[in-house]
């Protein structure tokens, strides 16, 4: 009942089709990716170096003076493996700026901030390069709202918004991502210490189960829960974070006032005569 | 039906683009031409791609548009399964397939069964056709079920039992479901059930699936012939456009309605009376 197995070189093939053909549809050949240092933007890099070659992806590396200095060497060490383009563009003065003037902004504010500033940049430098911005994020993190709205959450093409954080370390070990880099302890590396599987409370592997058996399987909560291979207090705080998150995922609502909405009953796919 | 070349165009149409699909299908008709090939199919709609949404009016064509009678042209050189969106009387918007030969739309055939769950929606966009034909051509006795068609055993079994010596079934699959299956869950589904058509109704079959991708979906390729034996004859690359050729053989079906005379014995009036039986106790129950 549980199989977030890939078959990886076919998963491999699809993504890189799927960079090329949607970026060209677009009417670009570039990308431009924020690179982190963790294993999903490693992964999305890779995979956009084998769609669109190495010189056609430009990866920026957006570090906060608090942000850890493994980030920095890892997301280095993935530029020099893929012999991408990159350059360095630090978001210390403009966060603290703006926090001089709200001195007393919590983590979360910050964090998101910090996620917000690194998003205005990448679309300034995907105005610059005429590069599409390309998107890091999971599957795992989209559908428990584990992410900052127009932060890194926002992006033009996602490969790896249906793959699990489960599944993206399976297909970096694959792609030959540094092993040091699928290993590690994943971090938005917002504040210091900070780490997803601490402040999530659960481990990406015990997660990622329970959403493919309520999304993929379509298995109602009551059922997850009897099934008796998880705690039920653990499912349905699962469950509720995927309703709460629910927002994240969709456009702003539009009050209906005329006879065609957008994305009601006007609909077209996004790939319009394209 | 009579030994002739098949071609499948496995192609990538562009959304919404039909000058743009025109000129691809006219590129392939091509290719078929200098394979010697007698009949090329193409996949679902492949005149205008397949997530159409709020287009489908707008890319709709009638069966004498103009555009269809450059097909006509033609199928003096080549016979030609084309997908497209078939605006009928009455302002009715098929998903539909011509079967085109000698200058002429010989069939058309409207989607029965419209997909509307997961990430299908074509209820809210199209119509349904309402009949299961078997036509004859030049090459033989053939009907056209397109994709969900075949997913529903009693419309491959009519086409047969109508006298189809094969089946075309032209689709728009997109890939979905992973695990350890080639490419994907769902293509390694349809490959058994395209294999089990063959063998249950003794017909060749002949699966059309395009690739390339739409909003992200990305559709598996994979087209196959499968003999009146159920065994895949020929199979086109997953994932990349191919043209497909095999030779289409009248010796391998006669062979396998001799092995199997299946067809020889169907009870069709039992069929019909148990059909019957079974509405009228669903009506009377109100299911």
């Amino acid at each position: 009942m549980m199989n977030l197995q890939l078959n990886c070189e076919t998963v491999r093939k699809v993504l890189i089709g799927f960079i090329d053909n949607e970026v060209r549809k677009a009417g670009f050949h570039r990308v431009v990716v924020g690179l982190s240092g963790g294993v999903d933007s490693a992964l999305a890099a890779s995979l956009a170096a084998e769609a669109l070659g190495p010189e056609n992806v430009w990866a920026i590396l957006m570090p906060y003076r608090t942000s850890s200095p493994a980030s920095a060497e890892h997301a280095t060490m993935v530029v020099r493996a893929l012999g991408i383009q990159h350059f360095s563009v630090e978001i210390t003065p403009m966060l603290d700026a703006y926090f001089a003037q709200f001195p007393d902004a919590d983590q979360m504010r910050r964090g998101n901030k910090m996620a917000r500033e690194r998003m205005t940049i990448l679309f300034d430098h995907s105005a610059r390069l005429g590069a599409l911005v390309l998107g890091t994020s999971n599957k795992t993190e989209l559908l428990l709202g584990y992410g900052t709205l127009h932060g890194d959450m926002a992006s033009a093409v996602n490969p790896l918004g249906d793959l699990y954080k489960t599944q993206v370390r399976q297909l970096s070990r694959h792609l030959g991502v540094p092993a040091v880099i699928v290993e590690k302890q994943p971090s938005a590396d917002l504040w210091e210490g900070q780490t997803d599987e601490a402040e999530l409370g659960f481990t990406y592997e015990e997660v990622d189960k329970v959403l493919y058996l309520l999304v993929d399987q379509r298995y109602e909560v009551s059922e997850v829960a009897a099934a008796g291979l998880f705690d039920e207090k653990f499912v349905r705080a699962v469950a509720r974070k995927i309703q709460t998150s629910q927002y994240k995922r969709r456009l702003p609502v539009i009050a209906k006032i005329s006879s065609r909405t957008i994305d009601r009953d006007f609909r077209y796919a996004r790939d319009w005569g394209r | 039906m009579r030994h002739f070349r098949l071609a499948v165009a496995q192609i990538a149409p562009t959304l919404g683009d039909l000058e743009k699909n025109l000129a691809l299908h006219e590129k392939m008709a091509r290719q078929a031409i200098e394979q010697s090939a007698n009949l090329l199919v193409f996949p679902e709609l492949s005149l205008t791609g397949y997530f159409l949404k709020d287009q489908v009016p707008s890319v709709a064509l009638r069966a004498d548009s103009p555009l269809l009678q450059r097909f006509r042209e033609l199928s003096l050189r080549v016979a030609m399964v084309l997908g497209f969106v078939e605006e009928a009387p009455g302002h009715r918007f098929y998903n539909a397939a011509a079967y085109l030969e000698g200058g002429e739309i010989r069939h058309i055939h409207r989607k029965v069964y419209l997909p509307t769950y997961g990430i299908f929606d074509e209820a809210r966009y199209l119509a349904a056709g309402d009949r299961i034909r078997a036509f004859d051509t030049a090459l033989g006795r053939m009907a056209i079920l397109i994709c969900e068609d075949l997913w529903h055993p009693a419309a491959p079994a009519i086409a047969a039992w109508d006298g189809a010596e094969i089946l075309i079934c032209p689709s728009a699959s997109p890939g979905r479901g992973l695990g350890q299956a080639e490419p994907f869950q769902n293509a390694t589904t349809w490959e058994r059930t395209l294999r089990t058509c063959g063998d249950l109704l003794t017909s060749y079959v002949v699966y059309a699936n395009r690739v390339g991708y739409e909003d992200g979906a990305c559709f598996w390729g994979g087209s196959e012939v499968v003999t009146p034996g159920g065994e895949p004859l020929a199979k086109a690359r997953y994932l990349e456009e191919d043209l497909l050729l095999a030779e289409m053989d009248p010796g391998c079906l006669r062979r396998a309605r001799v092995a199997n005379p299946l067809l020889r014995d169907e009870r069709m009036e039992l069929t019909l009376r148990e059909l019957s039986r079974i509405i009228q106790a669903r009506q009377a129950d109100g299911k």
